[in-house]
């Protein structure tokens, strides 16, 4: 800026330099509306297609090869059998793993590779814990194409991810609390269970529930264990067969038919929503113990 | 607490007043610490054992993928799986190189940076640098609900809105093709690179901001010219990252860019990638121990291999390459 060229008018080369500027501020809002415009037409191509299919007996009338009768019963009841299945295997694994890293690890070599293998293990596609689900659950455990099978897959599938999220809701709990606690004599359990804890489960289960809608949402995995877009009954045990919601609008995608494809969108509109319903769910909850603390 | 309290001051009252009453109350003290000690040393154990159950995912990714590979390629040879341009196990005269799928997945992943890295740097740019803070409350949840839907949705997305498009400017474009699994895969990494990059961006500090201003800089030159530079390192992991994760990507590309294992550099033919080739194999009942079951694996092992290593390699730009400012 100090080497301004001479013999250049400077007030022209000023004006340039901010209009060059205020261009550059224009084209990065535009950059920006990208994503949400895209968003936005997302939303509005699938309700287009698929809200008149939306109705009672669309939610309960299981699959069938007539798209007029076709329904979402099975996926549906499936969907909540793996949420259900899944939170319980994966919550108390993953917030016992960060509470090890947090408060009890030692600084060595091994917890340093188990920090460093969890960070690598969020990179890992999903697909992959696929074919390890398929190769040890199914396969070696004997536990076949199950809804249990399933629900250990995403288990291990959102493990790291609810680690990490838990670790950055306990470190951010004051190291003055645990100083506290423990001058006053209690052990270190007695710290996590009745001070640390408490103050980090709003971000623990935010983390949590955040997860679990990536679990809900997830197809190629399910995929891997066996779950199929055909199933004509709601499971009633954790070795049943099943399918969940994204699978069966993928079965639907799949099909050439155009009324196929709009049993598809209207498949979409109630998952999103349920998604939409576990995210406001995880903001209130938030607020909620926020106000509480 | 309240249990263990009460006999810590016992036995120190114990110990210091007479043998006799120590005898009484030392021992049980004793024991309940004792007993308190155990139950500590158990719940840390057991805190152990859960933390390493993330590294037996890792064993057990590693071991299965290794595993049956090994038995894939006693059949066939390294050589020809890295350099045969046929992908055709199904066929009379099956041919296993990974050539064909491995470019369809490189040319998704390409047409997807293509999009995101612009668009989501810009976004890190406008949203760091020139967003207001009830803007940017706007913008963020919006972009965190894009990142948030499945990709199952994106794969309807592309075959029935952005093909039709496509084949309405190019009428030869296949039904289902790699470029309209590109541009959805780029739109889903889009919030991946924007918010890391916004991260790196906004932990450069203040002053070097002023400091440009002092200088008599625009609003322009202080982002291009000294904060992009300065968080380089994070911004360029996030584009590795999302990369990464554009390559990881299945169900989009499966659903829009086609099932046919094509050696093409053309975005508007029908190929297939390395993900939903696996897809492919696992959604029919292929018998255990055929040599197109194993081709699942050492496909797998391929992907895993990939993805690792730019996993590995955008830790490594974040921490070579990282500024440091107190």
């Amino acid at each position: 800026m100090t080497t301004e060229p001479m013999g250049r008018a400077p007030a022209a080369f000023h004006r340039r330099r901010h209009l060059k500027g205020a261009a550059f501020a224009v084209f990065a809002l535009l950059a920006t509306l990208v994503g949400v415009v895209a968003l936005g037409i997302l939303l509005v191509d699938v309700t287009m297609d698929g809200l008149s299919a939306v109705d009672w007996d669309f939610i309960t009338a299981f699959a069938s090869r007539l798209p007029e009768r076709a329904g979402i019963k099975a996926a549906l009841a499936g969907s909540i059998w793996i949420l259900g299945l899944t939170a319980l295997v994966a919550f108390p694994l993953s917030v016992a793993a960060a509470i090890y890293l947090e408060e009890y690890a030692p600084k060595n070599w091994f917890t340093r590779l188990i920090q460093l293998n969890i960070a690598n293990l969020a990179g890992v596609p999903s697909i992959v814990y696929g074919i390890l689900g398929l190769t040890v659950f199914v396969r070696a455990m004997g536990l076949e194409r199950s809804i249990i099978s399933g629900a250990l897959t995403l288990s291990i599938l959102i493990l790291p991810v609810i680690v990490m999220a838990a670790q950055e809701a306990i470190r951010a709990v004051p190291n003055s609390i645990r100083e506290a606690a423990y001058g006053l004599g209690a052990t270190r359990w007695q710290v996590v269970r009745h001070q640390v804890l408490p103050m980090a489960m709003p971000g623990i289960l935010t983390g949590t529930i955040l997860a679990l809608s990536r679990a809900v949402g997830e197809t190629a995995p399910l995929i891997m264990v066996g779950a199929v877009g055909f199933i004509a009954f709601t499971p009633s045990g954790l070795g049943d067969r099943f399918t969940v919601l994204p699978l069966q609008i993928y079965d639907w995608i799949s099909r050439p038919q155009d009324e196929f494809h709009a049993l598809a969108a209207a498949g979409i509109i109630v998952l999103l929503a349920l998604l939409l319903t576990m995210n406001a769910a995880a903001i209130i909850l938030r607020n909620r113990y926020q106000k509480r603390l | 607490m309240a249990q263990a309290d009460p006999s810590l001051s016992q036995s120190r009252a114990g110990n210091t007043t007479t043998a006799g009453s120590a005898s009484i109350a030392g021992p049980a003290a004793l024991a309940s610490r004792r007993n308190r000690d155990f139950k500590e040393r158990l719940i840390g154990a057991v805190l152990f054992v859960c933390a390493a159950v993330s590294t037996l995912v890792t064993v057990g990714i590693v071991g299965v993928l290794l595993g049956e590979s090994l038995l894939f390629f006693r059949e066939v040879s390294v050589v020809d799986f890295l350099t045969d341009t046929r992908w055709t196990p199904l066929f009379q005269d099956p041919h296993f190189g990974i050539l064909p799928l491995a470019s369809g997945s490189f040319l998704v992943a390409a047409g997807a940076a293509l999009i995101a890295i612009p668009v989501g740097l810009l976004t890190a740019i406008f949203l760091s640098e020139y967003a207001g803070p009830r803007l940017r409350g706007a913008l963020k949840p919006l972009l965190e609900i894009l990142a948030g839907i499945p990709t199952v949705v994106y794969g309807y997305f592309a075959l029935t809105f952005i093909t039709p498009i496509l084949r309405y400017f190019v009428p030869s474009t296949d039904v289902f093709n790699a470029a309209a699994g590109a541009i959805v895969v780029g739109i889903m990494i889009i919030p991946t690179v924007a918010s890391l990059s916004e991260d790196a961006l906004r932990a450069v500090p203040e002053a070097l901001r002023q400091g440009a201003y002092g200088l008599g800089a625009t609003k322009m030159e202080v982002a291009t010219r000294v904060v992009v530079p300065g968080a380089l390192s994070g911004i360029v992991a996030s584009f590795i990252l999302g990369i990464s994760r554009a390559i990881g990507e299945t169900m989009a590309v499966t659903i829009a860019s086609g099932n046919m294992a094509n050696l093409t550099l053309n975005p508007l033919e029908s190929i297939q990638t390395m993900t939903s080739y696996i897809v492919q194999v696992s959604k029919g009942d292929t018998p255990h121990g055929t040599i197109e079951y194993q081709t699942l694996f050492a496909v797998g092992l391929t992907l895993f291999v990939i993805t690792l290593l730019m996993n590995v390699l955008s830790q490594w730009v974040l921490a070579r390459f990282r500024e440091e400012y107190e």
